[in-house]
């Protein structure tokens, strides 16, 4: 059993002047070295859930430990968002320099680390997400897929031990999205990085290691993207589409094919469909 | 429309000056603004004229665009220049049409405020010209740290200031997309009297203003997430390092405050 990075119980949070809940009593346990994606549509709580992983909200209720760390003051906030990196969405708001690697230094400027350690992090960092060539840049010349790699080097260069990514491929082009995606999906393999992925793109999320759907603030599905595509009704009673391949197993079941549960991708399903008429 | 508009007009390059530390820069422009209201007679002038023409050549900036520069003052110039000729009235008289009098005091007193005028503006444009804005702000907070000792906030003006700086041209195209965006409804920026185009940038300006707020408040954010705490226990990758290169401008910069007092002393003319 790995161990557990972040524990999240019975987290609630609501906006000053809302009604209800934006996140409502989630319990939550993230294994260390996991790609959880989670899943919903707007509103559902997923971004607001994101931010209380790093501390940037506090929960009304419940408590969120990251890390070891359950924070209650500043200096515990402080200590969770070095563990806990976080991309957001817009790609432009959250580069703070004029320069590529000045905003990568950003991080660790203000955690105090010497300049000689903080180049050779930068250096790294920025090689890393494949922007050295850029480091002299203007971020104002570069697309959206391009500034998110200098978001994330941003991040990466602060060597935190989870990073969250909230609806970080939004904004983006198909390729910046395939790009970014591509990213997140090697740090967590070869650095073991725990990835926390906020999405509302069927495809990405059914690459993850494990998928949660979260509807009205609350967990309403937690399993395999494989598991929880299966149960296609429920999927679409929450308002999400399944990956059109799991809706076409749906379909043709109905019709009285006999195929078998999970099929995700296109190739999949030639593999199958030629199985069965072979067997027949 | 918005193209036009350049500040902070960088002019990259690797002269002495380009090289300089960015503090030194800035001391050397002060030093050379309080030079200027040192001088006192022609020669003096001739000599600080010459020096700053010869820092303009060794950044091989072309002249040209330091004249250009001068082009939004000139009339300010000119202004000042036909104060000082007409209301000054002590000298010996050299023209005296009706009530218009001009005396050599006069015209003395015009030609050095208009030459103080276009040296200051001359040798703040070449500091800004060769030094990039972002060395330029973090050479100002180097500069004032020690004041924050009289709770002067100088990390926090170095910060909006660089900020400011990033989001300009993200604001810039902001602008420009929103025009369009007007345009296509049937907005008309371009004719009309003044009153009636000042009213059209009225749906320009309120979601402008509004995104800025946006991205403010992300921006706020995504500093907080990567614990920013404001300036205390802050380091920076670049450090400011004085040269050898800094001592020899310190020295140049003595010896025409040295050469300049001497020529106001000798009385040359």
């Amino acid at each position: 059993m790995k161990k557990t990075i972040i524990e999240a119980r019975g987290v609630c949070f609501k906006y000053e002047g809302a009604t209800a809940l934006a996140v409502d009593h989630v319990t939550l346990d993230i294994a260390e070295g996991e790609f959880l994606a989670i899943l919903g549509r707007n509103g559902s709580g997923k971004s607001t859930f994101a931010k209380l992983l790093n501390a940037l909200l506090l929960p009304s209720e419940g408590s969120v430990k990251v890390n070891g760390i359950t924070p209650t003051n500043d200096d515990d906030c402080y200590e969770v968002r070095k563990s806990c990196g976080m991309v957001f969405q817009n790609p432009d708001n959250q580069i703070v320099t004029t320069i590529v690697e000045e905003d990568c230094a950003f991080g660790l400027e203000n955690l105090g680390t010497p300049p000689a350690e903080i180049r050779a992090r930068v250096d790294d960092a920025l090689h890393s997400v494949g922007m050295s060539e850029f480091a002299l840049a203007s971020p104002s010349m570069l697309s959206g897929g391009q500034k998110q790699r200098v978001a994330v080097a941003g991040v990466l260069a602060m060597r935190p031990k989870i990073i969250v990514f909230d609806e970080s491929t939004a904004m983006l082009d198909p390729i910046g999205r395939r790009d970014v995606f591509a990213l997140a999906r090697r740090l967590n393999v070869e650095e073991g990085i725990t990835i926390v992925w906020i999405t509302h793109f069927m495809e990405e999320a059914a690459m993850a290691d494990r998928l949660v759907i979260m509807d009205a603030g609350r967990v309403a599905m937690d399993g395999t993207p494989r598991d929880v595509f299966t149960q296609t009704e429920k999927v679409t009673a929450l308002g999400l589409d399944v990956p059109e391949m799991m809706k076409l197993t749906h379909m043709l079941r109905q019709e009285g094919v006999a195929l078998p549960d999970g099929i995700m991708t296109v190739n999949e399903m030639a593999v199958e469909l030629c199985r069965l008429k072979s067997n027949r | 429309m918005l193209k036009n508009i350049t500040l902070g007009q960088y002019f990259p390059g690797d002269s002495f000056i380009h090289r300089l530390d960015p503090r030194t820069k800035l001391l050397a422009t002060v030093a050379l603004i309080a030079i200027v209201f040192v001088a006192q007679g022609f020669s003096g002038f001739l000599l600080i004229a010459a020096f700053v023409i010869g820092c303009a050549a060794s950044t091989g900036i072309h002249l040209k665009y330091l004249i250009r520069g001068l082009k939004p003052i000139m009339f300010i110039i000119i202004f000042t220049f036909v104060l000082n000729l007409f209301f000054q009235t002590e000298g010996k008289e050299l023209v005296h049409i009706g009530f218009i009098r001009i005396t050599d005091q006069g015209l003395r007193m015009a030609s050095f405020m208009a030459a103080r005028l276009i040296l200051l503006v001359v040798s703040s444009q070449l500091l800004t010209l060769t030094t990039s804005p972002i060395a330029l702000t973090d050479g100002l907070e180097a500069l004032f740290r020690p004041l924050e000792v009289i709770h002067f906030p100088a990390h926090e003006i170095a910060m909006m200031m660089s900020i400011a700086l990033r989001f300009i041209p993200t604001l810039m195209d902001e602008a420009d997309k929103i025009m369009k965006a007007q345009k296509a409804r049937g907005a008309n920026f371009e004719t009309g009297s003044l009153i009636q185009r000042a009213k059209a940038m009225v749906p320009l300006l309120v979601p402008l203003f509004v995104g800025a707020f946006r991205r403010a408040e992300d921006l706020a954010l995504a500093m907080d997430a990567r614990c920013y705490r404001g300036g205390a226990g802050r380091t920076r990758m670049k450090q400011l390092k004085f040269g050898k290169n800094d001592v020899i401008a310190a020295v140049i910069m003595a010896l025409l405050l040295a050469g300049v007092i001497a020529l106001n002393r000798m009385n040359v003319f």
